[in-house]
């Protein structure tokens, strides 16, 4: 519920005389709608776009595709790949077993999950980077093992499973709830082997949300900074993540640099945005089909 | 009609809400405020030195004053007051942030270093190590900092001062070696030297608190090279039982300058105590405020005084060695410098 | 159809591993470190000037941001539940885009709109009005960043719900303000409230973004999650937890109050 994305719904609301809507109303909604949000969000993304066409084109061409700022795209997404990747096996197994087992405490379990979305960024930063540090109760035994977390890419990638955990949980959730057990049951008796159940009936079915909630939990990863950038080394070309990079050009005066990386990241978030909303659909369709 | 009252009614309120809590800021019942935009590591020094002006200006003019800070990495900083945050004066870690400040915002006077004694720097600093208490690897100067297995910890020269000052130091270090050729043949070896060192950095902070943080409180590295002062005090605060401090043999002479916004001065009215306030950092019971907070007192009388407090290391100064602040911005920290070039993949 | 014993219990051990590993020990590690050098330190941590204003900023910002975006958040969703028209989906899309955008993204679109060399920074400064490194930029920072929260915790219901209601009420001779307050706001009443505390917990918990518009003036324009940046990195691990423990706090009260509504909800999205 958190975590999905607002939607269409699957059908029309029942009684329409008017092509619009019969409903008092809509000239201010839409007006409050159209100019808050011009105001707050529309206008202040166009100060980039200005920005933008205030560039010199090759100078801006040049900054997207600068050594640095490709290794921080490479650490952004490569990261955000794994975690995400991560965050889809563990939120199934996760959403299933919050769905399917009774167990003691399943309540206290269930709300902690959304715990990565409430938790404000910088403390989940401090908490986790004081956690994999060489002394931190993580640290001390992955380090001797050379298993460096804090300040490697590795830590980059803690930190983003951390703020994509609620994402797959929340999307598959809802699916998983819907699945008619019944057909579970009728592929039983018909002699089907658990783990084919799960491949042919189970899996089919929450695809579209697990693919859903991996498009969101990645958006959000690639585009975390309070979470990560403690745990990050900052070091360009290796631990330097894009969100750090733009900031870091701001601070040096760069505008044009940290514009560039700024629009590459926006680029990226509308492709999920897209992605997702296509997906949502499906999701949509599918559990039409399935009512 | 009505919508666009309703509209107008939620913006009117916004944009109250937004802009009301500005009108506290203001002078309130003859308080003269001022904002001081500094870099990293000054935080205590500024507490003393705010406190102690506070009652010299009182006693002098009966006036109260409220000094807030702000800090952050030098670089920062200044694109900051660029951005427009309304620093009355700026004390920040070198002159080419307050060039800058300058430069692209027109609101500090160009002539601002030649407005105060030794170049607008009343005290100065160095760059020195700290290490883990023993010594364990046995650092003793500059060229320990590059052998392989060592773990260096400094900020990032992009955004902090003092890794600037550190890296010009190392530079500086290897360029003027006896030994060394000609003037190319010495840069070559300056590079290949300071690029050893670099990759020793498991961590690049953003300023030198970060670093000293990294360092001091989080375990990471060996040895730490930072600003004279920070390192006494993280010595100081975190455990003489714990660290040491290691001086180079040679290291750069460090002036962090200060200067009043020309521009913020004059629209809040508050030149005449910001002029009070930076001359008061000249004055003894300034200069002694600094030299408890570890720094080098430029006043020839307060260091007689405390003579014996700093170790004698031989420092060169940037116009020495690098031909100034441009110049060294150009060469080794601007887009494509020589900063730039050491982190290219496979250099 | 159950799964065997075994299975179940390798899952469930497997899946509470991870949540405990991922989820349960920074909140732990938040709360030790917070406590480490003892009550005394802790409470002058919490009481100490700096983040005394620094909790007020952070409260102000809320009480702006947050009322706003119910307000407007209920005007969005009353827009997209109530009627047809063409655009929907990318209204939609334009609502949600502050979701999806990096915080820090959204702290330089602000820098770059009204900084001094923005462009209405000349506007701004010969009207001497402080935006960007003052609070009201910090405000404008968050209101941007928590600007669907509302939206989509209301919308999806006022969308399962229907309109028979309301239409219903319309037929009577109900005005739309008496529709609104008396019919619909009742009815998604669950989902504003869930809507509220969320934008309130990411309000005051926002980082990135007010990181880059905040002056960093100490005592003014810091928010908690800055402070607690400042305390991190002043050799003040305890100080720095200590902040943080309050937004923590602030964290599980939301989760409790989320609990709370669900099972007051009979409805589910």
């Amino acid at each position: 519920m958190t975590t999905v994305p607002i939607d269409l719904p699957a059908r029309p609301a029942r009684g329409r005389l008017t092509s619009r809507g019969s409903l008092p109303g809509f000239g201010l909604s839409l007006g409050m709608t159209l100019t808050f949000l011009s105001l707050v969000v529309l206008i202040p993304l166009s100060g980039l776009v200005w920005k933008t066409a205030s560039l010199d084109r090759t100078a801006l061409l040049h900054a997207i595709v600068a050594p640095r700022a490709l290794a921080a795209y490479r650490l952004s997404f490569g990261a955000a790949l794994v975690a995400g990747t991560v965050n889809v096996a563990f939120g199934i197994l996760v959403a299933w077993v919050l769905t399917r087992y009774e167990f003691p405490g399943r309540s206290l379990v269930d709300a902690a999950v959304d715990l990565p979305f409430a938790l404000p960024t910088a403390v989940a930063g401090i908490a986790l980077t004081t956690l994999y540090v060489p002394d931190g109760w993580l640290g001390r035994f992955l380090e001797p093992h050379g298993l460096k977390v804090a300040f490697a890419p590795a830590g980059v990638a803690v930190a983003m499973v951390f703020v994509g955990l609620p994402f797959v949980v929340r999307t598959v959730q809802p699916v998983l709830l819907d699945l008619d057990l019944h057909m579970e049951e009728v592929a039983a008796t018909l002699g089907a082997s658990r783990l084919y159940t799960l491949r042919k009936v189970i899996l089919p079915a929450v695809l579209p949300a697990v693919l859903t909630g991996f498009a969101l939990a990645f958006a959000r990863a690639v585009g975390e900074y309070g979470s990560v950038v403690f745990i990050a080394g900052n070091m360009p070309g290796k631990t330097e993540i894009a969100p750090l990079l733009i900031v870091t050009k701001l601070e040096q005066f760069d505008y044009a640099g940290a514009t560039a990386v700024a629009l590459v990241m926006l680029l990226a978030s509308f492709v999920a945005l897209f992605a997702i909303n296509l997906l949502q659909a499906r999701v949509g369709r599918s559990a039409q089909a399935r009512r | 009609m009505k919508r666009a009252i309703v509209i107008g009614l939620v913006g009117l309120g916004l944009a109250a809400a937004l802009l009301a809590p500005r009108a506290q800021t203001a002078r309130a019942g003859g308080t003269v405020k001022l904002l001081n935009a500094s870099y990293d590591p000054t935080r205590e020094l500024y507490q003393e030195v705010n406190a102690a002006f506070g009652k010299q200006w009182q006693q002098k003019t009966g006036q109260s004053v409220a000094i807030s800070q702000s800090h952050g990495g030098s670089g920062k900083q200044a694109r900051s007051v660029i951005d427009g945050l309304e620093a009355d004066v700026v004390t920040l870690g070198l002159a080419y942030d307050i060039d800058a400040i300058a430069e692209q915002s027109g609101r500090v006077s160009k002539d601002w270093q030649k407005r105060l004694p030794d170049n607008s720097s009343p005290y100065t600093s160095t760059i020195v190590f700290v290490v883990r208490k023993g010594n364990p690897k046995g650092i003793r100067d500059w060229d320990d900092l590059a052998k392989p297995g060592v773990g260096v910890v400094a900020p990032n020269p992009k955004t902090s001062g003092g890794a600037r000052w550190a890296y010009l130091a190392a530079w500086g270090y290897a360029w003027q070696k006896p030994g060394g050729g000609d003037a190319s043949a010495r840069d070559a070896r300056a590079r290949d030297f300071v690029r050893r060192l670099y990759k020793n950095i498991p961590v690049l902070d953003s300023g030198a608190r970060g670093s000293t943080t990294t360092f001091g409180q989080r375990g990471i590295g060996d040895v730490l090279v930072s600003w004279e002062n920070a390192a006494y005090l993280l010595v100081g605060e975190l455990g003489k039982d714990k660290f040491q401090i290691v001086d180079p043999t040679v290291s750069i002479l460090a002036e962090p300058p200060v200067a009043i916004v020309d521009k913020n001065v004059d629209r809040h009215g508050t030149r005449a105590v910001a002029e009070a306030y930076l001359e008061f950092l000249y004055t003894d019971e300034g200069q002694e405020i600094a030299v408890k907070n570890h720094y080098r007192p430029r006043s020839a009388a307060v260091a007689a005084k405390h003579a014996g407090t700093f170790p004698a290391i031989k420092l060169f100064t940037i116009d020495q060695v690098f031909g100034g602040w441009h110049k060294a911005q150009a060469t080794h920290f601007a887009d494509g410098g020589t900063f730039d070039q050491i982190y290219q993949p496979g250099s | 159809m159950k799964d065997p014993r075994f299975l179940r219990w390798t899952l469930l051990a497997i899946a509470l591993g991870f949540l405990a590993l991922f989820v349960g020990l920074p909140i732990v590690t938040v709360f030790v470190e917070a406590f480490r050098k003892g009550m005394a330190a802790y409470w002058e941590a919490v009481r100490d000037p700096e983040t005394l204003s620094a909790v007020a900023l952070t409260l102000l910002t809320a009480a702006i941001s947050v009322p706003f975006n119910l307000v407007v958040g209920v005007a969005v969703s009353w827009l997209i539940a109530k009627y047809r028209f063409p655009g929907k989906r990318l209204l939609l899309a334009l609502i949600d885009l502050p979701f999806s955008v990096s915080p820090v993204i959204a702290g330089l679109v602000f820098v770059l709109l009204m900084g001094a060399r923005g462009l209405l920074g000349p506007f701004l400064e010969r009207h001497d009005l402080h935006v960007i490194f003052a609070v009201p930029g910090i405000v404008l920072a968050t209101t941007f960043i928590t600007f669907p929260f509302v939206a989509r915790e209301v919308l999806p219901i006022m969308q399962e719900l229907g309109n028979d209601e309301e239409e219903q009420a319309l037929t009577l001779g109900a005005s739309g303000w008496q529709i609104l307050f008396r019919v619909t706001l009742p009815k998604v009443r669950w989902g504003i409230l869930y809507g509220v505390i969320l934008c309130n917990a990411r309000a005051m918990g926002e980082f990135g973004a007010v990181s880059v518009v905040s002056g960093h003036i100490r005592g003014q324009t810091n928010t908690i999650p800055l402070q607690v940046e400042i305390l991190y990195n002043e050799y003040n691990l305890s100080g720095a937890f200590a902040v943080a423990s309050i937004l923590t706090v602030l964290a599980l009260l939301t989760l409790a109050g989320k609990k709370l509504i669900e099972s007051r909800v009979r409805v589910r999205a």
